[in-house]
């Protein structure tokens, strides 16, 4: 149930990896016949990964994963035109791989505003618009939220930009495999997108880049992707990643139709068996794997440990979980008063999950919520 | 993250509830911060009868609110003023630095509980 962290890698992904490390190991960049085999697997996975997001394959650069492709994306470009401007237009809500590489980016001397979002995380287009000025070089908005799941008018965000001149990347990292996701129909500039949360392995993923883009590679060294990422390429992660991505293309449509089903039940059940409760983000323009609730009176981490007692790991954006003790950056932005934004709890579905996993899963919150209610010094007495 | 004992002090929480005709009331912490703790107390004698709990908050908060109360029983208003939040986590067998200073209100909450205890006591003698 916390399939937004990762994903199990399909049986059919890790047999598609094996021979790449007992067999096929040799070097992409190798002329020899070792070589060969990994420049042939490295030539078909890309176009394997360009075929599934509507690109060509010289538009794919293999990252190690969403992060690299998000640092890639931003100070690839940041660096390039320092000279053109110093603006980048991004979101509030964003992923900490945008954000604290804008912040990075700011405290270099460039300029970013972050637009807000409404109560239900959705960025107003208009915002973005208002936002853009001579000097602005870049605008990075999330395809859809990794907490919450709010799709964002991408489309809409595109078209501005085009009209502005000013080049769009957005982070599909959770949006791939959850819904189409085509860089022609988004209108995007650049695109990235991580392995592990479509069944794939970690540790490898992909930048978009649109043909023309020119954007400042981040380390130094052979010509490896298109001279925008030195560093042999791993094989078995990118042979790995091409097979989750053809699967999630055979799979979408069923998928998709499956989760929601999956996704609506459990959201109206919860809402339905547990009072004051109440679904975080937007009713409709959501990811088909997420259900995102809040309870008031209760702390998100005891919820956790106690659904985790029951053998259901799911994921919170309390607080008291994470690290750095700080509310979730998502759950503020959307207006929650403070004294709320701790009870919350993330579910995100995937494909093994069933329906008996939906009603046990509410079963057990409603007696958790009760009985970490009936200890509260704040919830209302019966 | 957590100990064992964390764990079982989470799960099976010991003294729950509140005290109707308390001797003393502590609240700390608040619903802001994501921890909020009342400790109730009954003085018998100079000893603790009787402590209670409510708390708001992580797994750390809950477990450490039922420790006290186990710790505190029976003691006297002294001894129960010695404890201390390291008392409290040593007592459960440690807690994840990070918790150590924003869930870790049990001794907070028990020493406040005692001081609204003398105040009434002063004020009714």
């Amino acid at each position: 149930m916390d399939h937004g962290a990762t994903t199990r890698p399909d049986p059919e992904v890790v047999n598609a990896m094996l021979p790449f490390f007992n067999e096929f190991f040799g070097n992409a960049s190798s002329l020899h016949n070792f070589g060969q085999e990994a420049a042939q697997a490295l030539v078909s996975s890309r176009k394997t990964v360009a075929d599934f997001l509507g690109a060509e394959p010289e538009e794919i650069i293999f990252t190690s994963g969403g992060t690299e492709s998000d640092n890639l994306a931003l100070k690839g470009i940041a660096y390039l035109k320092k000279n053109k401007g110093k603006h980048i237009i991004t979101s509030v809500i964003e992923h900490p791989a945008i954000l604290n590489t804008c912040k990075y980016l700011g405290d270099i001397g460039y300029r970013i505003t972050y637009v807000p979002v409404d109560d239900q995380g959705l960025i107003d287009p208009a915002d973005v618009e208002d936002a853009v000025t001579d000097d602005t070089i870049l605008i990075s908005i999330m395809h859809a939220n990794n907490e919450i799941g709010t799709i964002q008018p991408i489309k809409e965000i595109s078209a501005i930009a085009y009209e502005c001149g000013v080049l769009v990347h957005t982070d599909a990292v959770q949006s791939v495999g959850k819904m189409p996701v085509n860089v022609d129909d988004l209108g995007v500039d650049m695109l990235s997108i991580s392995a592990h949360k479509i069944y794939g392995p970690k540790g490898v993923g992909a930048l978009y880049v649109r043909k023309g883009t020119r954007l400042q590679g981040l380390s130094q060294g052979g010509s490896h992707e298109m001279k925008k990422r030195a560093g042999t390429e791993n094989i078995p992660g990118i042979v790995g990643m091409a097979k989750a991505v053809e699967l999630a293309e055979q799979r979408l449509e069923g998928d998709t139709k499956y989760l929601e089903n999956l996704r609506d039940t459990m959201i109206r059940k919860i809402l339905d068996s547990i009072p004051e409760s109440y679904l975080n983000g937007h009713p409709t323009k959501r990811l088909c794997n997420n259900v995102h609730v809040r309870f008031s009176y209760v702390e998100g981490e005891s919820l956790l440990m106690m659904l985790n007692m029951k053998g259901v790991a799911v994921s919170t954006g309390s607080a008291c979980s994470s690290k750095s003790l700080e509310p979730s950056h998502v759950l503020a932005a959307l207006g929650i008063m403070p004294e709320e934004i701790h009870g919350n709890l993330r579910i995100t579905l995937g494909r093994e999950n069933t329906m008996d996993d939906v009603d046990y899963v509410v079963e057990n919150l409603v007696d958790i919520v009760k009985k970490l209610r009936a200890m509260s010094p704040i919830a209302p007495k019966d | 993250m957590y100990s064992e004992k964390v764990m079982d002090h989470f799960s099976n929480p010991r003294n729950v509830g509140e005290i109707e005709d308390a001797d003393g009331v502590g609240e700390v912490g608040n619903p802001v911060c994501g921890d909020m703790m009342t400790i109730y107390i009954k003085v018998e004698d100079g000893k603790l009868a009787d402590v209670k709990f409510k708390t708001f908050g992580c797994g750390a908060a809950i477990a450490t609110s039922s420790m006290i109360t186990e710790m505190a029983m029976g003691m006297t208003i002294e001894e129960a003023l010695e404890i201390t939040r390291d008392s409290v986590a040593d007592a459960l067998d440690g807690l994840p630095p990070v918790k150590l200073h924003c869930s870790n209100l049990a001794a907070d909450g028990l020493h406040a509980a005692i001081e609204d205890y003398l105040k009434k006591k002063e004020a009714g003698n």
